[in-house]
Parts: structure tokens; sequence; C-alpha cells
């Protein structure tokens, strides 16, 4: 970096100098209006803070000669970069912006760009979304920058999204606070008094400190509130004139990094457990509903543990890779003949334990589907924290007992316990109860293959054919699934094995469309230096929100399988309009106005190579659609994206 | 018992009646202009929002009776929308459709039932 071999001068300390001189010819000399000088003077004398050595002798001294500085050695954004280079972040998801550029610049050079390193996103949406995906495969959060204002607007649906699904992204606002350093109108469209009060609502802590050992203090809290459970975004402003401006003399040396240390996640009351513990023990009927429990890899071993021992089903609400696909517990069980309900991390657990009408019906009525005597746990972070203005938390469900805890750090005692209690009676019961349930799993497996069959040859080409293809093609390797089943009716899951921790990372969190192709973006950035090969089916709807993001991958290299789910419309929108239509009476035929992608169609295959990406199709005939995904997978090998339009059937 | 016997032979005579007057092709065209696959999919194969139709096991009234009052999440439909005649076609295109076929024909299937 040049060095420049004037003196280094605060431009603070400066202009506070050259207000409290001559009035004249300090105001000319700053090139301001001699009133807004006397106003900016006026308002410093009640409310100053107490003045450094460095202002005392600008403010006493003779007036200093005007001196034109243009460069530093120093920068305040260096120290910046020092704080967040303590914490760890391997990446930085960002699209640039001119109100952290002082931040990028030292992070690139001062910072050699490496631990984090730079990915260049083209728009604010997918650096959250990126960072989102990329958590759920490392667990590991990203360092995302955005500018305070346009670029906050654009990433804020993101933002919900991981709010929501209980994800942390470190979000740091470039914002320029104070008045005289914005330099046009540019400067001041981009700048606003309190920058994460958009998004306070579905963040979990926001500062915008006003020095840069307060930069330092506020970055370390940041991390460490995001990272306790329930772990959420966090927000950081970063003011311009501390970036740019250089580190003020006497504060070189004087400014710390605190020693950052993660609180260990809360297990539950032990009273609380071993009462748990006693209602599954002595049920013969229990049901375990795995919501966002797998925080880590360790509480997939746990949870298959806690199941066998009790015999219990197993209901995953696929939010994460909970339990292994294939065990024989898995999505069995059934909540509406249990006699104790285990809810673990379930967000909205009403919506398990009741019913809901339908959309087809006039009115709206939500019983309970559960035994009148069945015994509710619920064991969640979420009772730990709480907003009110978004409405993500779901209905007020009344259960009999509730620990407020992590419900991961919770299962080893839960386990103990079970153990502590079970008797040879009880273990015969649950062998018994074993032996059932692994056969409505067994059953259910031939159910799916058997509906795997129709349609198989069918054009547009089934989802079930698509899983399957893509299954006969990946299960030999070390794969990801990066995106979710929900829009293909859960193929992947039916037929695939899945049994270890990356091998799914569930969906949005609050179903906010533009993140599939960003969220797999990420997840295969963390899947890449563990050589895995990413899959990602990707909804065409979702891919026309950021599909810039086809562009990040192409660049940095992102080995990453990408298959269109091109069912040529925005479908769940489509069938609603049919049900409207319906309700009232009217005809469905022109339910498609406003949903559907046609006419023309659009071109994925096309899209992809213009963002520099390898790509085939559209593919509409489905015995094309193996040697086009033969093909595709060896480029993905090589570590390059690559994408296949694949024209699909709806669901 | 006499009695029941004719009222059933009717009955049968009715639906089989409306059965055989079901016209396939008109009823693809309505399959496709109504969005049935939407939730059933264009081979009638079910998806997670509709149930399997394909071959389907309903006669005709009883497909009827069922759309006009679905006991699941499916819209229902009034016969000013959709008629008991186009019903009857709609029905004839679903027995075209292929069902389900023995997993061990579909090699990628059958290796997954294998494994």
């Amino acid at each position: 970096m040049a060095k420049s071999k004037r003196v280094s001068v605060d431009r603070r300390g400066f202009l506070k100098g050259a207000a409290a001189g001559a009035a004249a010819g300090a105001a000319a000399l700053v090139g301001k209006p001699p009133a807004a000088s006397a106003q900016e003077t006026a308002q410093a004398r009640p409310t100053a803070p107490l003045p450094t050595p460095r202002q005392v002798a600008l403010e006493t001294g003779a007036p200093a000669p005007r001196v034109d500085v243009y460069t530093t050695d120093r920068p305040g954004a260096d120290f910046m970069v020092d704080v967040l280079k303590s914490l760890g972040f391997e990446y930085i998801f960002a699209n640039p912006g001119s109100s952290f550029r002082g931040l990028q610049e030292s992070f690139i050079n001062y910072g050699k760009n490496s631990k984090p390193e730079w990915i260049t996103c083209c728009h604010e949406e997918q650096s959250i979304a990126m960072a989102h995906g990329y958590y759920k495969i490392e667990r590991k959060p990203i360092l995302t920058l955005a500018h305070g204002t346009v670029g906050l607007q654009h990433a804020s649906m993101a933002i919900y999204n991981a709010y929501a699904d209980r994800v942390p992204v470190y979000l740091i606002l470039g914002n320029e606070q104070e008045i005289a350093y914005r330099r046009g109108d540019v400067e001041w469209t981009h700048s606003v008094q309190d920058a994460a009060s958009m998004v306070r609502d579905y963040t979990k802590w926001d500062d915008s400190p006003v020095s840069l050992g307060h930069f330092a203090e506020s970055a370390v809290r940041a991390y460490k509130v995001m990272m306790t459970t329930p772990m959420e975004p966090v927000v950081l402003c970063a003011n311009g004139q501390l970036q740019e401006e250089p580190i003020p003399q006497e504060e070189r040396g004087r400014l710390q990094i605190p020693k950052m240390t993660l609180p260990t996640p809360p297990a539950g009351d032990p009273s609380a457990v071993n009462e748990a513990a006693k209602m599954l023990v002595n049920a013969e009927n229990p049901v375990i509903v795995a919501g966002r429990v797998a925080r880590t890899p360790a509480a997939i071993p746990m949870l298959v543990e806690l199941a066998e021992i009790l015999g219990a089903g197993v209901q995953d609400r696929k939010f994460r890779m909970n339990f292994p696909s294939h065990h024989p517990l898995f999505n069995t069980g059934n909540v509406a003949t249990a006699d104790v309900v285990l809810g673990l991390e379930v967000p909205d657990f009403w919506q398990t334990t009741h019913t809901m009408t339908p959309i087809n019906r006039m009115g709206m009525e939500s019983r309970a589907i559960t035994k009148p005597d069945a015994k509710l746990i619920t064991i969640t972070a979420n009772d730990l924290f709480s907003h009110s203005n978004y409405q993500d938390f779901g209905r007020y469900t009344p259960v009999d007992l509730a620990i407020a805890a992590d419900a991961e750090a919770t299962l080893p005692p839960l386990i103990e316990a079970c153990k502590r209690l079970m008797t040879a009676d009880r273990k015969r019961a649950v062998e018994e109860r074993t032996k059932k349930l692994a056969e409505e799993h067994r059953r259910t497996r031939e159910r799916d293959l058997e509906a795997a069959t129709v349609g198989w040859d069918a054009s547009p080409v089934s989802t079930a054919r698509m899983a399957g293809e893509l299954w006969n093609q990946i299960e030999k390797e070390d794969w990801s699934l990066v995106s979710d089943t929900t829009f293909v009716s859960w193929w992947p899951l039916r037929l695939w094995k899945f049994d270890k921790p990356y091998q799914f990372i569930g969906g949005h969190g609050a179903y906010g469309i533009g993140y599939g192709a960003p969220a797999a973006v990420g997840a295969a950035l963390a899947n890449k230096k563990y050589g895995r090969i990413s899959v990602n089916i990707q909804c065409d709807g979702d891919l026309n929100y950021v599909p810039g993001v086809l562009w990040t991958a192409a660049h940095h290299r992102i080995p990453l399988l990408s298959i269109m789910h091109n069912n040529r419309g925005y479908h769940q929108e489509h069938m609603f309009l049919q049900d409207m239509a319906s309700r009232a009476g009217r005809g469905p035929e022109n339910a498609g106005i406003g949903v559907t992608l046609e006419d023309p169609h659009i071109n994925y295959a096309t899209m992809a190579k213009a963002y520099g990406m390898y790509s085939s199709g559209p593919i509409e005939n489905p015995n094309d659609f193996g040697p086009a995904l033969k093909a595709a997978l060896e480029v993905v090998k090589k570590g390059e994206p690559a994408l296949i339009d694949l024209v699909t059937q709806p669901r | 018992m006499k009695f029941i016997a004719l009222f059933l032979s009717a009955l049968l005579v009715s639906i089989g009646f409306a059965q055989s007057n079901g016209n396939a092709e008109n009823g693809k065209r309505l399959f496709l202009r109504d969005g049935c696959w939407e939730c059933h999919g264009y081979a009638g194969q079910g998806s997670r929002d509709g149930a399997r139709i394909a071959s389907t096991a309903l006669n005709a009234q009883a497909l009827i009776r069922y759309v006009r009052r679905p006991s699941g999440a499916m819209p229902a439909y009034v016969d000013k929308v959709i008629s008991d005649q186009e019903l009857t076609d709609i029905w004839a295109y679903l027995k075209t459709l292929p069902g389900p076929k023995p997993v061990k024909d579909v090699p990628i299937l059958n290796a997954i039932k294998n494994e």
C-alpha cells in the first residue's frame, strides 16, 4: 500500500479546529457557509464531550495552517478489519456499496482478501440467502455487507427468512452518520438516522458505534448474541467517517479487541427433564416431532438413540437434517393416536396438533387432533426469545410441559433419564412397538416406489423421475442436497438415502421466494472444500428473483449441479387462484393469469450460459435427462457449476 | 328384496350408461382447460397437493359426488362450472391414464427397492 510522507491529520479534529478559529478565515478554509459553521459551533458547546489533549491544543493554540490531506497509512477500516478477522469469518458475501467502500478496501488490501475472502454478489438478497445456505452446511456464520439504506432494503426479505429459520447472519451496514461527511445527493439519499430500524423486528440485536473502540466491543457482542440460541441475524452499522478517517494518533495502541466467548446453549431444567422422561417412558404410543432440532451434527445420533430407547415414531418436519431417512422409525407414528407427543424445536406446534380448515372451505375451524388425554411436551429455545410484530411464532399452543431450553443440549440428559427409568416391562413394550413402526416404515417406502412409477415416462418430466434419475447418478458420490423438497412432493426424501448431516438443508424459514438459488450456491461453497457434490433442485420462479447468483457461482468456481424444476409458473399461486375461483363458483380457466411463466417460455439453459455456466436443455423427454445429468455431473466434478433446464410436472 | 334388486340393477345400468357415455377426448381437453393437472399432474400421478387419479378406481358417479363435495383440500366444483357430463368425460379420460406398474419394470426404482 502506498503510504503518505505527509503528516496525517485527523479530519474531524481539523474541522473542529477550523470552526473554532477566526470565523471568516476558517469558514473559508473548510468551504462551508459561515452560517453553517456558526450553527455547528453553537450546537457543540453545550453537548461536547471532554476534549482530548489534541483537541485542546487545537482549540487553544494558534490556528492550524490549512493542510490538504490526501492519504493515510492507517484508516479506521483497518482496525475494523482486525476486529472482524478476530471473529473467524471465512467469507464475505456482498454486493458493492459506496457506504462501505473504506471497509471493502481494507478487507481486500490490508486484510489480503483472506479469511474472510470477498465473494462478489449481484444483489443483497443474494448475499444474505447465500449466508443462510452456507450456515446450514458449515454451521459457521458469514459476514455480509450492505448499504444501510438501499442495500438493506434489498436484503430485508432474506434477513426475515434467516430470522424465521433461526440462522445466524452477521450483517454490517455502511452509513454516513455525520452530515458534514455526506458528499452529495447520493450520499444523502444513502444515509439514514437509524439504519437497523428497518429490520429490527426480525433481527436479534443491532448497534451503531460512534468510535472504533465502540465498534470493537459491539462487533464482538453482536457475534456472541447472534450465536446464542435461538440463533438469529444481527446488524452492526459501520459509520463511513470511522471507516475512512485515519485512526486517531491518541487511539493507536489503546484500541483493543475484546475476547469473545460463546455461551453454552441452555439445557433443560433437570427436574423438568426427568418429568418428561417419565411421561415418555410410560407412554404406550409416544411420538417425537422434530423441528429445528439438529443445531449440530451431534444431534442426529442422539435423536436416533432417544427414538430407539422409547420405540417412538419420529415425525420430521423437514427443517433440518434431523433423522436418517431409512431408519425404521423415520416418519412413523401418528400424533392423532399418540398418548405423549414430544415437540423438539417445532415452530408452530399448533399446526402439528390441530386440524387446519382446508382452503376450499368457508370459515375457520381448528380442532385438536390429539387424543383428549394425550400429554404434550415441548422443548424449544423459541420460548426464550420473542418479538411481537412479525408472527412467525405461530399460534399459542397449550401443552402439559414446556421446557424452555435448547433441544439439542437437552437431549443428553433426557436420554440418560429415559435409560434410568426404563424397566424390563417397558423394554418389551418398546420392542413390540418398534416392530410395528418398522413395518409401517417399510409399507410407506413400498407405496412411494409404486407411486413413482406412475407417469415415469411422461412429458413434462415427473418430479419422481427427476429424483430417481438424480439418485441413480449421485448415489455413489459424496452428495449434498442443497435445496428444499417441498415443491417436488418430497421425492428425494422418499427415494434417496439421507444419513449424513450435510445431506439436507431444509427450506426458506419464512417461505420468502428468492431464497432457493442463492442458498444453494452458499451451501455449495461450504461443501466445496470437502469435495462434495452439491445438488440443487431449482424452482423456476425462485431463480428469477436473483439470477445473478449464477454468475457468482461461475465466477468463484463453485461446483453445483442445478436441475431446473421448470414447471413454468408460480405454481402454488396458480392452485390458490383455482381454489378461489371455485369458492366463488366461477370456472378455473382464467387461473393462469398472472401466475404462469409462458409466452415466451424462459430458457434457463441460455440464461445460465449467459452467466458463464455450463448448461443443457430445455429437456422435455424424460429419456434425455439421464445422459444430460451424466455430462453435467462431469463438469461439476471438475469444480464448476452446471445447470440442466428440465421441463417438469407442476409438483 | 325383489324391489331392492331391481333398484340396484337400474342404478348399475344408469351408472354404466353414464360411464359408457364419457368422451375421453373431450375429457382430456377439460382436464387441461380446468387445471386438474395442477394438483394431480398431467399423468394423473398425484402430488403433494392432490391424489393419484390415473386409472381411477372410482366410477363416474362417485367421481362426480366427490368433485361436488370433496373431503380433502380439493376445491369444490359446482355444476355451473363443470357439468356432470363434463365430469363424466374427465372420468373417461382418467380411465385411459396408466396406473402404477410393477416397480421391477423400472430399473432405477427397482435398484432403489433392492438397496
